[in-house]
């Protein structure tokens, strides 16, 4: 860094070169902030410094790892006993629940089957602790300790035990960084459990509420009511709890009800999340099977017609390929 | 000599420190109040000694702090940059304010980097924060005096060694 020493703090007046610096740095900066909004430079710089960013990273999440930690050595004795007992029942709680969904699973398994639709039920996931580090986006954003090299992509879904969390934005080598769905600029489609009535949820300012602004007047939507992740969009798999609705009021324009509704997540408390692994079912019908001829030794010996059987069978099966697999930022 | 790199090492330490701690995350409830510690940091320094204090210095050091905590690459640069730039023209005033005024200045340079991210974060389209955002600048502007005089002493005890 040039350290150039030209002006001597006048105590009343300063100097023009002091002045046009300035607007100069101002210009760079204001320069910089344009060029990353439009090509997202900052992510990039992240990237190739991701050696000494990420250390950083690790370095300030200590402190909170350290309080995590201290809590849990230094825990009353009678209060981990009453935690243990407390996660032991809910275990007991979970598997008996799951000792009969199991059965429901298989019977859907066979139903689905019979349909000849994909199945959904397998989970595949990924768990990845919170890191605490403040990003300056005001608690919309989380950063996870898991990151390209453990084959982590843009716009995973992350959910806790609870429900749904976010997305992940951006990822860097070992860490990245998850949008939660209460930032303001996210939504995420949601179906009513109760009625099956699909709509959208957007994020709100306060950072623990979701907002549904765009409801029908004559829609079936009462407090209490449950909102699950509708599938739409591809991008969230359908059917995990996304929150519940706290307040239905009319829009101030009169056209619309605008519910409120609190996250099912523990989004500021959880400190160990899932990150699902390409979940989404593909939107519309599903892909036809293969069409079935007569066995191939019965065919007539021509390389011609072979060969345009084979680019037609290619044709089919790039055209059925699901095309909607879009986000749904706003 | 080695007494000059002491100084310099110490300079670049609490800059470092300062950045490290606006990445440290504060229990969810103390959230709004955590002061913005690389611009506190940089108001001591240009205080304190002008010589190492350039706006190309507040420059490097928002561009730093972007990197590791921001949402636009640019904005803390430009806000340091302005904030850094105040106080050098008002530093020799700033100096020799006794320490309640010299809060007071504090506060009003806070406020105007708020005000500062404020437009940046609508330009960009951002939403608006909540009003417990502004609450952050008055921590800040209660800490200074005991920073100052902690960043002092440790000053003048480096020095004595």
């Amino acid at each position: 860094m040039a350290r150039t020493r030209d002006e001597s703090s006048p105590l009343f007046a300063g100097n023009a070169a002091g002045t046009l610096r300035l607007i100069g740095y101002l210009a760079l900066a204001l320069v910089l902030m344009v060029l990353d909004q439009r090509n997202g430079w900052l992510w990039r710089m992240r990237d190739t410094a991701a050696a000494v960013v990420e250390p950083v990273y690790r370095l300030a999440g200590l402190p909170a790892a350290g309080i995590h930690s201290l809590s849990a050595a230094f825990g009353d004795r009678q209060q981990l006993t009453e935690q243990n007992q407390r996660l032991r029942q809910d275990l007991l709680l979970a598997n008996a629940k799951l000792n009969q969904m199991a059965a429901v699973a298989q019977q859907n398994a066979h139903l689905k089957e019979l349909l000849d639709t994909r199945n959904s039920l397998g989970l595949k996931v990924q768990l990845a602790r919170v890191v605490g580090v403040d990003l300056g986006a005001y608690r919309y954003r989380i950063m996870l300790n898991v990151g390209a090299r453990d084959g982590v992509k843009p716009g995973q879904p992350v959910i806790d035990a609870h429900g749904v969390m976010g997305q992940v934005r951006d990822v860097l080598p070992t860490t990245s960084v998850v949008m939660l769905i209460t930032d303001p600029s996210h939504a995420i489609p949601v179906v009513i459990a109760r009625s099956g009535l699909r709509t959208v949820a957007y994020g709100s300012r306060e950072g623990d509420q979701l907002t549904l602004p765009n409801i029908p007047l004559v829609a079936d939507v009462r407090v209490g009511d449950q909102l699950l992740t509708s599938g739409i969009g591809g991008r969230f798999p359908p059917g995990f709890p996304v929150g519940r609705v706290i307040s239905v009021a009319p829009a101030s324009t009169g056209m619309f009800l605008v519910a409120q509704a609190r996250p099912a997540a523990d989004i500021n408390r959880s400190d160990e999340v899932l990150l699902l692994h390409d979940q989404a079912e593909p939107e519309g019908p599903p892909a036809p099977a293969a069409p079935v001829g007569p066995p191939r030794d019965l065919a007539p010996v021509t390389a011609a017609i072979d060969a345009r059987r084979g680019n037609a069978a290619q044709a089919a099966s790039a055209t059925n390929r699901p095309s909607s697999n879009e986000g749904m930022r706003r | 000599m080695s007494r000059y790199r002491d100084s310099r090492w110490w300079f670049i330490g609490t800059l470092a420190f300062a950045l490290l701690l606006m990445l440290v995350p504060l229990p969810a409830a103390l959230e709004p109040f955590k002061p913005y510690w690389p611009a506190l940091c940089l108001l001591y320094w240009t205080l304190e000694s002008e010589e190492r204090v350039t706006l190309g210095l507040a420059f490097g050091v928002g561009l730093l702090a972007d990197m590791f905590n921001g949402v636009l690459l640019g904005e803390q640069a430009m806000r340091l940059c302005a904030m850094v730039f105040i106080a050098l023209r008002f530093r020799s005033r700033l100096r020799f304010f006794p320490m309640w005024q010299q809060t007071l200045a504090v506060l009003a340079l806070l406020l105007n980097d708020r005000i500062l991210l404020l437009v940046v974060r609508m330009l960009a389209n951002e939403a608006m924060p909540p009003a417990q955002w502004w609450i952050a600048p008055f921590i800040g502007a209660a800490l200074w005096p005991f920073l100052y005089l902690l960043l002092e002493d440790l000053r003048t005890r480096l020095r004595r060694q």
